[in-house]
């Protein structure tokens, strides 16, 4: 029996960091797509957003998510809707060193559906008030993804960030 | 190298049906991945069950849950103990023209010295999303998992994968 989750690509963010990460001409081969990140931005705070696009599209996004600050819990929606919202990493005002870490499942990419993506993301430093995500997002387009940019909400991707894709086959 | 994220079972359903059973698993993983992209025939949002089994389903109150829900403006925790079944929230009609995801994973399902613990993550933009850690108070081997909606059925096109994980 074949194995599966096959890496199709990573990008390791070099110095001078990045504004977007992307990965396109993705096969159409799989079933599923699985994306991990390690990031940090380069934004003068403690957090940054991690976003992610599907085919260059900036319409058609909404999400739910759920979140924990080590204290209290918030659940919100749609607060992006030109891009999918996957949650918090760190950033530059962060405890040096810490990265945020995320992962996107995102099955049936090649379906006719309308595209429903599951994401957690973490972005734990050792200080007060950070944050885990838990989200739901739906894009609403039926197409076929072939290319993924995941970009930030308020600067670039720090060196040493990494993203990997993953191709996940049901048979 | 040894093999891991085995695809065992797959189904792309090309009917409405009010549940799926994948039986005749075999023991030789560590743990199981279930992964499914599931929406209903009804007009309105569902939970799915699932219940496990040794030879047969078990339909005895054997299973419990603890979950945190949130559906974009309220979230909350709660707990069902000694339950038929384990249910989690929730699945959008087809009528919306998307899917739900469930991710859920079956710590150590052939042991036979321990209970069988689930995880289970599902995400529905469209209604409630849910993180779940579930049991089913049996040592015996799972050999058999059903999926089902709690009230309706899964739509055509409804999609269950299976797969297995080795640690060596």
């Amino acid at each position: 029996m074949a194995t599966t989750f096959e890496l199709i690509t990573s990008v390791t963010v070099g110095s001078g960091g990045a504004s977007t990460i992307d990965f396109t001409s993705i096969p159409s081969s799989f079933s599923d797509l699985s994306v991990v990140v390690s990031a940090r931005s380069t934004h003068t705070s403690v957090l940054d957003e991690l976003l992610v696009r599907f085919n260059s599209s900036s319409t058609g996004y909404t999400n739910k998510f759920v979140m924990g600050d080590g204290s209290t819990t918030q659940s919100y929606s749609n607060n992006y809707t030109t891009s999918g919202y996957v949650g918090y990493i760190s950033a530059a005002n962060a405890t040096a060193g810490t990265f945020g870490s995320s992962s996107i499942y995102i099955p049936l990419y090649t379906g006719s559906k309308n595209k429903s993506f599951s994401s957690d993301s973490v972005a734990e430093s050792n200080a007060p008030t950070q944050y885990m995500n838990m989200n739901a997002t739906l894009w609403s387009n039926t197409a076929a993804i072939t290319a993924i940019q995941l970009r930030l909400g308020y600067a670039n991707f720090a060196q040493y960030s990494t993203a990997y894709l993953y191709g996940v086959k049901n048979a | 190298m040894p093999s891991t994220y085995e695809p065992i079972a797959t189904t792309t359903l090309s009917s409405t049906a009010s549940s799926y059973t994948f039986t005749s698993i075999p023991s030789t993983y560590t743990d199981l991945i279930l992964v499914a992209s599931a929406a209903n025939t009804s007009g309105s949002h569902d939970s799915i069950l699932i219940q496990v089994g040794n030879g047969s389903i078990d339909t005895g109150n054997n299973y419990s849950r603890t979950r945190i829900l949130w559906n974009g403006s309220s979230r909350s925790s709660a707990s069902r103990s000694s339950a038929p079944n384990i249910d989690y929230d929730s699945m959008p009609p087809s009528s919306t023209n998307s899917y739900c995801v469930s991710v859920i994973q079956f710590q150590n399902y052939a042991n036979t010295n321990v209970y069988k613990s689930l995880l289970i993550r599902n995400s529905n933009d469209q209604d409630y999303s849910v993180a779940s850690i579930a049991l089913w108070r049996s040592t015996s081997a799972i050999n058999q998992i059903k999926i089902a909606g709690s009230a309706t059925s899964f739509s055509i096109g409804t999609t269950f994968t299976l797969y297995g994980i080795k640690v060596a």
